[in-house]
């Protein structure tokens, strides 16, 4: 006689509002399969916890982003977000799909010239560089993306000397209606400190100036605020041609749009509220059509999209380790992933579906990860079926900044793998070892023998 | 011979008939007095002890529905689930914190054959309070003078424009008077601390407060407009009585919104009236209020005119009502067995 | 363990207490224990049964047991 499925009992408190089983944000279906391959077959190959990233998706996300814009807009480049997930399997699929590289540092520069991405195609943003970085880049005649003064100075210091003019663009912060402004990057619109770079640059006669940058947040939930920077921009790359007598070729958008990942406090779902990428990119596309180019001068509109593109690839696959109950009698799970390698549960609540079989009875429960440290909260409340220590979950939206933002604090950072589109997983970036975390560290003589 | 057609069956959320109350049991009412004797109303309730799941003779079966942070996609599950059952014809959402959900699923509603008499999503964003003063000029209306802040020195902007006294109001909810830039100022970090960022500074407007009552076409029409005057507020603001006024400027004020906007369903319009005349809105609420119930009384019937509009029925934008007629709101206690509230709180149907 | 003598509880998984009130709803398994609970079985048999029913190790239905005897004291369902 086989034996019936086994569910912990349970008793639950009646209360006018709490018991609304139709009413909390429980997961209907469970998700057995990523991309074809079960759940269990993953974790037993590569073990709990693990990312799984869907190639199948990330194409198709790209390919819908960039039809949004192309569709509405005749020149129109994307170019992949490093920080968002440098993972080089990762990169590549973009670089594929025609992307080119966007990196913020000289770590960043040197793994998209390492992927193959041609330096006149990687776009070097961030307040950063140093002299042996815009030397390489300016050789590379890759576009330097100017954020401070400072930064300006020194770019023509190493042009002068080196007697190569640089492709440059700098980068503009600005009101968009949107707070907090992020004026720490960049030349400010609206006090005139964009426009005196501009024409300090030009002036100075050393610099190339090529294009025109802005990145108004993150997460940006309103299409309002793009169709006003990219207002802001042509304003600029008008002036430029007027004044200035030089042609802007180009305006990079940067990034921000937002993805179904809903914000922590949020209180109506982001799938419900997050406006469409063909939303974004209709304010985008009509503003600077409408701006007054003539249709030879139109720049080229570039776009830094990263979260966007990958957060719904992403998968993190982990298990119950542990269920206990705490004395204010809250139920608590403790799942084999925590904080470090799910940074975005710092400010998204997951969505979380068990990979099994469960009844309707749920429970609200603490999700905490394995780490031993008070901060390890994956979710602070939610409901979920009563789950048994060795059941899998599996976990939303992770794809954009886990795998580069995560620490090596307490774990190991575990297995990477990426299902391609014919649904075989192939490893893409190997769980770390004690060899390869112990590398760096050197011993002095008077440490190396211990004696207890 | 009513009972020799097939009933309506009309679905309705708000039955928290209690001190603060939704208007899910007085649009109920209304429904019973303007249709045929036989319809079938539906509740849909959110907590276990909303009153309307308990009065039978009021509701003939309630559901439990998801919270509007569940998602439309619940919601919608949860709704198909419920017109397996019951064949709704007509739903009627009374909450604002719910109409973001129920005006994405209305399409998917409408393929289904129920229907709904709601606003626009577009409707909805420009009556937002944030966004209030900027729609009321649009449209030749009034509204208090109000700026989103982040920082306590531009409340000397602020009073500049606006003088004193200034109402600081926190982002979700809380809202203080203050006389002079120090009070604003102490609101401002009190309000910050307690809700973040941003403030809403208003200007402050003396007058009465009346309600109006409006049910839109949704072709620029008003079908009905009953403006009416709390005469006296519970300690929590809410409307203890109050009378049907005649006042044609009133009329004049809702029938610019409703041509403005093309609102389509019930709204209320909460208006400041100065003391030389002056009117100001000072919030539209874009759901029937739960004083709906004195529609009916004053001889127009605007629930049971928005189901007829909802089934496709012309109906001819009233003229006349009664002027003069009051409500006075009464609380009773309803005795029920703990069976019943197992049974709504288990299973989530009653 | 005794549940408390005036407990009511049915098959469908209702648990009203009369002495505070309170109302509670069970799981499956849960609703069977309480019933074996009240008509007297030793909590030793009923965990047997459990364990030649379900699914399940001696461990976890020792562990989840505890659980649930916490849950009821909690609710005071229990004599003391």
């Amino acid at each position: 006689m086989t034996k019936l499925p086994y569910e912990r009992p349970q008793i639950l408190k009646m209360n006018a509002g709490l018991m609304n089983k139709y009413g909390t944000r429980t997961e209907y279906e469970p998700v057995k399969h990523i991309d074809g391959i079960p759940v269990k077959t993953l974790i037993a190959k590569y073990g709990s916890p693990v990312f799984v990233i869907s190639e199948r998706t990330m194409r198709s996300t790209y390919r819908s982003i960039q039809r949004s814009f192309a569709t509405r807009y005749p020149k129109v480049q994307m170019a992949w977000s490093y920080k968002t997930n440098y993972i080089n399997a990762v990169c590549n699929v973009y670089h594929q799909e025609g992307s080119w590289g966007e990196v913020v540092s000289g770590f960043e520069y040197r793994k998209a010239l390492g992927n193959g991405v041609p330096g006149n195609k990687i776009i070097f943003n961030g307040p950063e560089k140093t002299t042996a970085e815009l030397e390489l880049a300016i050789n590379n005649d890759s576009l330097i993306h100017i954020d401070h003064f400072d930064e300006m100075y020194q770019l023509i210091d190493i042009s002068d000397r080196m007697n190569k003019k640089p492709r440059v663009a700098i980068r503009v912060n600005m009101d968009t209606g949107i707070y907090p402004i992020w004026d720490r990057f960049g030349f400010n619109y609206e006090n005139g400190t964009a426009w005196s770079a501009l024409t300090k640059i030009v002036e100075s006669g050393k610099l190339n100036l090529v294009g025109l940058h802005c990145h108004i947040g993150t997460y940006m939930m309103v299409t309002t605020a793009y169709s006003i920077a990219a207002s802001k921009l042509c304003d600029l790359a008008w002036n430029c041609k007027t004044q200035l007598n030089t042609t802007i070729q180009y305006l990079d958008m940067g990034g921000g749009l937002p993805t179904a990942n809903d914000l922590r406090g949020a209180y109506l779902p982001a799938k419900d509220t997050i406006p469409s990428v063909d939303e974004f990119a209709e304010a985008i596309a009509s503003t600077i059509l409408n701006y007054g180019f003539k249709t030879e001068d139109l720049p080229l509109l570039i776009l830094e999209t990263g979260r966007a593109m990958i957060d719904d690839a992403g998968f993190l696959l982990g298990s119950v380790l542990a269920n206990k109950r705490l004395s204010d009698g809250r139920r608590a799970t403790i799942m084999d992933f925590g904080v470090n390698i799910l940074f975005t549960s710092f400010w998204y609540e997951h969505k979380i579906s068990p990979a099994q079989d469960f009844t309707q009875h749920t429970e609200e429960c603490v999700l905490y990860g394995p780490l031993c440290m008070n901060i390890d909260v994956v979710r602070s409340a939610i409901t979920l079926p009563l789950l048994n220590r060795g059941d899998q979950v599996v976990v939303h939206r992770v794809g954009a900044y886990n795998m580069t933002q995560w620490m090596q604090f307490i774990q190991m950072r575990p297995n990477v793998v990426m299902i391609d589109e014919s649904g075989e997983s192939h490893l893409i970036r190997a769980t770390e070892t004690m060899e390869y975390i112990e590398i760096p560290e050197r011993m002095p003589e008077h440490l190396k023998t211990v004696k207890l | 011979m009513d009972q020799d057609i097939e009933p309506i069956v009309i679905a309705v959320t708000g039955l928290n008939a209690i001190d603060s109350p939704g208007p899910g049991v007085a649009v109920i009412r209304a429904l019973r007095d303007g249709l045929p004797k036989n319809i079938r109303i539906i509740g849909l309730a959110y907590e276990t002890l909303e009153p309307g799941i308990y009065l039978h003779d009021v509701v003939d079966k309630t559901y439990q529905i998801p919270y509007p942070s569940a998602g439309s996609d619940a919601l919608l599950a949860r709704l198909k689930y419920i017109h397996q059952q019951e064949k709704i014809n007509v739903i009627i959402p009374n909450f604002d914190a719910e109409l973001h959900n129920f005006i994405k699923v209305s399409p998917a509603l409408k393929a289904l054959g129920i229907q709904t008499f709601l606003p626009t999503q577009q409707q909805l964003d420009a009556r937002d309070k944030i966004n209030l003063f900027q729609f009321t000029a649009m449209h030749g209306l009034m509204a208090p003078m109000d700026k989103i802040i982040y920082s306590a020195d531009e409340l000397y902007g602020c009073a500049e424009i606006m003088g004193y006294p200034l109402v600081v109001k926190g982002k979700f909810y809380d809202a203080i008077i203050a006389n002079t830039f120090e009070q604003a100022q102490k609101a401002f970090f009190k309000l910050t601390a307690k809700w973040g960022f941003p403030i809403i500074v208003q200007q402050f407007i003396a007058g009465t407060e009346i309600n109006i009552a409006v049910l839109g076409d949704g072709k620029g029409n008003a079908t009905s407009i009953i403006p009416m005057r709390k005469l006296y507020i519970t300690d929590k603001g809410k409307a203890w009585a109050g009378i049907t006024l005649e006042d044609e400027s009133l009329i004049n004020i809702a029938t610019t919104f409703v041509k403005a906007t093309k609102w389509k369903g019930g709204c209320e319009l909460e208006i400041m009236r100065t003391a030389d005349g002056r009117a100001f809105f000072m919030e539209i609420n874009p759901r029937f209020p739960a004083w709906i119930y004195l529609t009916a009384g004053a001889g127009q019937n605007q629930p049971a005119a928005l189901v007829k509009m909802a089934m496709g029925e012309a109906i001819q934008p009233y003229t006349d009502y009664a002027v003069g007629k009051m409500f006075i709101r009464y609380a009773w206690d309803h005795i029920t067995d703990v069976t019943e509230f197992q049974q709504i709180s288990g299973l989530g149907e009653l | 363990m005794r549940l408390k003598k005036n407990i009511a509880t049915s098959e469908s998984g209702f648990i009203f207490h009369p002495g505070t009130g309170d109302s509670f709803s069970a799981n499956p398994i849960g609703a069977d224990i309480l019933l074996q609970l009240k008509e007297g079985v030793a909590p030793s048999d009923i965990k047997k049964t459990i364990l030649d029913k379900y699914d399940v190790t001696a461990n976890m239905v020792e562990k989840d047991w505890d659980d649930f005897s916490a849950q009821l004291r909690e609710a005071n369902l229990l004599e003391l």
